[in-house]
């Protein structure tokens, strides 16, 4: 790489640039409009430069929102708890269910196998709103609407085959051979799945993880239809921004910035997990 | 630990691999499983080791049928080719892995580590991590795995395979003194026929889908069952020759380049029969010009390998011929030679079915007839 041609190298630093404006400026612009109120923020033309203000942030946590209007209550702590508390958990639950299954599908080729696995990704094709209107429907019946055991039960059709899918591919890359001579040396599977397994997909499972995390975190229109205001995560509660005196762009942003920082935070730890290697170079290839 | 297998039958798809294997190996025993690559060698040592389902036949472990015992239940230990280690655990803990599953306290274990890893000579790598060993401590690491547990039965794929040329001579060296230390039955897989008969007691040789002949060192290089076998043992490769016996007043010959070759009476029976004459590259030595049935060549070119000088020659016919003899030999290095061959050394197959004619047998055949 060090022969490349300064006129080739300057291209690639400029590509490089652009690609980072296009994805990163309007996170940039985001978080100057949190620190801004409604009048800043709509001005014409648009300016850098203006008083910053932590009154977005300040309606936010003690939920009081000031309009011209008059005052809005907003649960938008209890939806960021919302959110927190149905991804940590449709995770948790997608784990303990889709990590034996993955090293199943990896491992053992039983009849029906690959249709199984199959089905399971198919969940993905579906729109969620072709899906949506039964569901309502048997979860009104069942009691399950607007509970959070029932929004975690549906957000499993987003996380089970995420994690099904890229643990499998992870399993699937440890040598047999590895595991093998772990039983030969006196395990037992369930240890060798423990004890080798994996600790060796622990990067992948956790690469999962994350991403099921973000997609159950992103999602819109399960919890819109399936809950009401005190089990919304986010991303619905934001819709409560949207008032009857007009948009409230300062505490949306606000809100976003809010909303982002856990993922955005996760993402950043686990990037070295993400990076890493995963046969360690124990197996001559 | 006896091991014996039964009419092993063993197919990937409609790919099959192993088609009716029996063999059995006796306690202390060191049996070689040597043959070219896809020869079934490997499969076969993951059936005893019960980490791939047999299709058809039966493997006993001391007498008892293995069906359906799990690999653990097996009390194997087993270095595979590539070397198969624990990345995520250093040497002590892939050591220790046959005795933590045997709940051993930390302190014994840590002892009977540390004795392997000094007969292994890898004591001073005992906290690498696998990524952090040379190929060559690896495959120490492996062999010190498969006999920390002590294991009745010993499993040996091709361990030399991925190391250098060096460590594979001294290891050649050290392996038998340690296997009977262990006084395991062991099974050892290879490609290398040196390997094969430095350290077999037997030597099972599988070519296509099954073994076609088992013996002491000694009997596979003299006594090869078919063409492919004797091709398969020794460096440089026998000399192959396509003869037709002949009646001669004194017996049975063969015409080597107009010179007669009277060869043993038992070959009476491939008379006029299309065969083909083997004759190992140091069963030839020079002879002055006028010695008695001595062959005329023209030398083509001579290679000193250490301890022994090739030279490849061509026949009157144009035939290639190689001939091996100890480095410091005088012998002629170009220009017409004459060279012969002691009728005793030589062997005789079928040109057809590429299998061995035994003199031996035929006589006592005739014999008993």
């Amino acid at each position: 790489m060090e022969s490349v041609n300064p006129i080739e190298r300057a291209l690639r630093g400029i590509a490089i640039t652009l690609v980072i404006l296009f994805f990163m400026f309007p996170i940039f612009w985001i978080i100057l409009m949190s620190f801004q109120t409604n009048e800043t923020i709509l001005r014409m033309p648009p300016s850098m430069v203006f008083t910053p203000t932590l009154e977005n942030y300040m309606a936010l946590i003690t939920g009081k929102l000031e309009t011209s209007a008059g005052i809005l209550e907003i649960a938008f702590m209890k939806n960021l708890f919302n959110s927190f508390f149905l991804s940590t958990a449709s995770v948790a639950i997608g784990l303990v269910l889709g990590v034996p299954a993955a090293y199943a599908f990896a491992r053992l080729k039983f009849k029906g196998s690959e249709d199984i696995a199959f089905t399971l990704l198919s969940f993905r094709f579906a729109p969620p709103l072709l899906v949506l209107l039964p569901l309502t429907i048997y979860f009104q019946q069942l009691g399950l609407a607007n509970t959070y055991g029932g929004l975690i039960w549906v957000y499993q059709l987003i996380v089970l085959p995420l994690i099904l899918w890229i643990v499998r591919g992870y399993f699937e890359d440890i040598p047999a051979d590895v595991e093998y001579a772990y039983r030969i040396a006196g395990h037992s599977w369930g240890a060798t799945f423990r004890k080798i397994a994996l600790p060796l997909a622990g990067p992948g499972i956790a690469a999962a993880a994350l991403l099921a995390f973000i997609f159950a975190w992103n999602n819109f229109v399960f919890a819109l239809v399936l809950a009401s205001a005190d089990k919304q995560p986010v991303t619905v509660g934001a819709l409560a921004f949207v008032t009857a005196s007009g948009i409230q762009y300062g505490q949306i942003a606000a809100g976003i910035v809010l909303s982002i920082a856990p993922t955005f935070a996760l993402a950043l730890y686990a990037q070295r997990y993400l990076v890493e290697g995963l046969s360690l170079g124990a197996v001559k290839g | 630990m006896t091991i014996v297998l039964k009419d092993i039958v063993k197919a990937f798809k409609t790919d099959v691999v192993l088609d009716g294997v029996s063999l059995s190996v006796d306690k202390g025993e060191t049996l070689v499983l040597f043959g070219p690559s896809g020869a079934g060698k490997t499969v076969l040592l993951r059936l005893i080791a019960g980490v791939v389902e047999l299709d058809e036949g039966v493997i006993e472990i001391d007498g008892r049928n293995m069906d359906g015992v799990e690999p653990e239940d097996r009390g194997i230990g087993m270095a595979f080719q590539n070397f198969a280690l624990f990345p995520h655990m250093d040497a002590t803990e892939n050591i220790a892995a046959p005795l933590t599953a045997k709940r051993m306290g930390q302190q014994q274990i840590k002892h009977t580590v540390e004795k392997v890893a000094r007969l292994l000579k890898i004591d001073h790598v005992l906290h690498h991590k696998p990524k952090e060993l040379s190929n060559g401590q690896k495959q120490r690491t492996a062999l010190a795995r498969a006999l920390s547990g002590e294991p009745h039965i010993l499993l040996l794929d091709d361990p030399l395979r991925n190391v250098d040329a060096k460590l594979r001579f001294e290891m050649r060296l050290e392996l038998p003194r340690l296997l009977k230390d262990q006084e395991a039955t062991v099974i050892y897989v290879t490609q290398d026929y040196k390997e094969a008969m430095a350290l077999g007691d037997r030597i099972a040789v599988m070519n296509g889908k099954g073994i076609q002949q088992i013996g002491s060192p000694f009997d596979i290089y003299m006594s090869p069952a078919n063409v492919e076998i004797a091709r398969l043992f020794g460096d440089p490769v026998i000399n192959l020759l396509d003869v037709t016996p002949e009646r001669s007043s004194d017996g049975v010959q063969i015409m080597l380049s107009g010179q007669s070759l009277v060869i043993d009476d038992g070959y009476a029976q491939s008379i006029g029969q299309s065969c083909v004459l083997g004759i190992r590259p140091e069963a030839f030595h020079f002879v002055e010009e006028g010695t008695q049935g001595a062959i005329p060549v023209s030398i083509e070119t001579e290679a000193p390998l250490n301890e022994k000088t090739v030279t490849l020659a061509l026949t009157k016919n144009k035939r290639e011929v190689m001939i091996s003899r100890p480095a410091g030999a005088p012998a002629p290095s170009s220009g017409t030679a004459w060279i012969k061959v002691d009728a005793k050394n030589i062997h005789l197959f079928d040109r057809q079915s590429g299998l061995r004619i035994d003199p031996l047998k035929t006589q006592q055949a005739q014999g008993a007839a």
